[in-house]
């Protein structure tokens, strides 16, 4: 029903798909950023919304454009001489995230330890449920590529965080797997 | 790291299941535990969103509900004013559809550019007001008959009524009685544009879009004589009590 007429009202995208967008954009371009990568990109989306195809994949839309918006961002950070510590670092997550629960923090910085093409096909399928293909869309390269991208993510998370601490296989490994991958992760986006 | 892709395909389709209860369940607690108690930070973002979209012009209908004796009502505004008004009744998800089909499908919901309107609207019914006065946009009532229609009953005072073939009369067209019943039904603006004020030449209140037992407390509640069962004479509008 709702097909054949217009589009809904934008309050009912932003509480549809808001949250998942919000669980993309901190997977993709960090807690610190995730707040302004959201309010961006539905900026953006309220802007173009009027135009957007009826019948329409909205919530595969608003991935798309936060994927721009993450992608312009790198861009200009590349650009600019980045000074040390504008990557979020683990104090600054602490800040952004208070309350308890803090092991949680550790998925979110094994998310952002993640190669740049891991993280975003993790965020685009597992957080946003985009298909692969159209995951592929997005970052490039084939189907099977994006769904490789994605497991190996996966398989990643995995090995450096567990759900239950307690069940961690030797937690002072995997986290210093997590730092030792951040860190190197955090030279990738600097470096290039 | 399997070279085997049939291997690799078994092993992601695993691993998507686990993941999908695990990590998602995880990334969603994550999110949760940095929200400051009464709001999410989906909710903290909206509102921001909505600052944003009006300071850019981009919140072309604002929409909120208001409580009241008549029960929980939508109002809804452009940047040019005040553009519709609707009860429960009316089914306020289908009444937001239409405003995204027929204004535009930016529509948030921002009680602030409402607020004079809830406030009016809310001295009105507590018998504190005799008239909402807030800029208005017919943008709903297309076509020059209805335009005619609603300009002729912001004519009929507080307290008045006036019968469907006054009202025909007085929209210029005497013969289109029944259209002015449709042009009340329709009317985008009750309360605002007091269609409840048009009775039947029989004395009776007649239908109401928010239900005739609301028209006829609307006419309590402004003194209106009219005659509910005794199908007396049409009176006709008469004059409010002083302003």
């Amino acid at each position: 029903m709702r097909a054949e007429r217009g589009p809904e009202p934008f309050e009912a995208v932003v509480r549809r798909h808001g949250p998942a967008v919000l669980r993309v954009c901190r997977a993709v371009v960090g807690l610190d950023a995730a707040d302004d990568a959201w309010s961006e990109t539905f900026l953006a989306a309220l802007r173009a919304y009027p135009r957007l195809p009826p019948g329409s994949d909205v919530r595969a839309w608003l991935v798309t454009i936060a994927h721009r918006k993450a992608l312009d961002d790198h861009r200009a950070r590349r650009r600019r001489p980045v000074p040390v510590g504008a990557l979020p670092e683990e104090g600054d997550r602490a800040g952004a995230v208070p309350g308890p629960g803090s092991w949680r923090e550790d998925l979110w910085e094994a998310v952002a330890a993640l190669p740049d093409k891991q993280r975003r096909c993790v965020a685009y399928h597992h957080l946003a449920g985009l298909p692969h293909a159209e995951v592929a869309a997005l970052v490039g390269g084939t189907p099977a590529a994006a769904r490789r991208a994605a497991s190996d993510g996966v398989r990643a998370l995995r090995r450096t965080w567990t759900a239950d601490p307690d069940d961690a296989p030797g937690g002072a490994g995997a986290a210093g797997g997590t730092h030792e991958q951040r860190s190197t992760t955090q030279g990738v986006l600097r470096g290039r | 790291m399997g070279g085997d892709v049939e291997l690799d395909v078994a092993l992601d389709g695993a691993l998507d299941g686990a993941l999908d209860g695990a990590l998602d369940g995880a990334l969603d607690g994550a999110l949760d535990d940095g929200e400051h108690r009464g709001g999410s930070a989906v909710e903290r973002l909206l509102r921001d969103l909505v600052r944003r979209a009006e300071a850019e012009q981009l919140l072309d209908v604002a929409y909120r509900v208001v409580d009241g004796p008549l029960g929980p009502l939508l109002l809804a505004a452009t940047p040019r004013g005040l553009v519709r008004v609707a009860f429960a009744v009316e089914g306020h998800e289908a009444v937001l559809q239409d405003l995204a089909d027929r204004v535009s499908p930016r529509v948030l919901h921002a009680p602030g550019r409402l607020d004079e309107a809830a406030r009016q609207l809310d001295a009105y019914l507590a018998g504190r007001r005799r008239a909402v006065d807030v800029p208005l946009d017919l943008a709903l009532a297309r076509g020059g008959f209805r335009r005619e229609v609603l300009a002729a009953l912001r004519r009929i005072p507080y307290g008045g009524t006036a019968t469907y073939a006054q009202v025909a009369a007085a929209s210029g067209s005497p013969a289109a009685v029944r259209a002015v019943g449709t042009a009340c039904a329709r009317n985008p603006l009750p309360l605002v544009v007091p269609c409840h004020r048009v009775v039947r030449s029989d004395g009776r209140a007649g239908q109401y879009l928010g239900g005739a037992d609301v028209k006829l407390r609307l006419l309590l509640l402004e003194g209106a004589r009219h005659d509910r069962d005794e199908g007396g004479a049409p009176r006709g509008a008469r004059a409010g009590g002083d302003r």
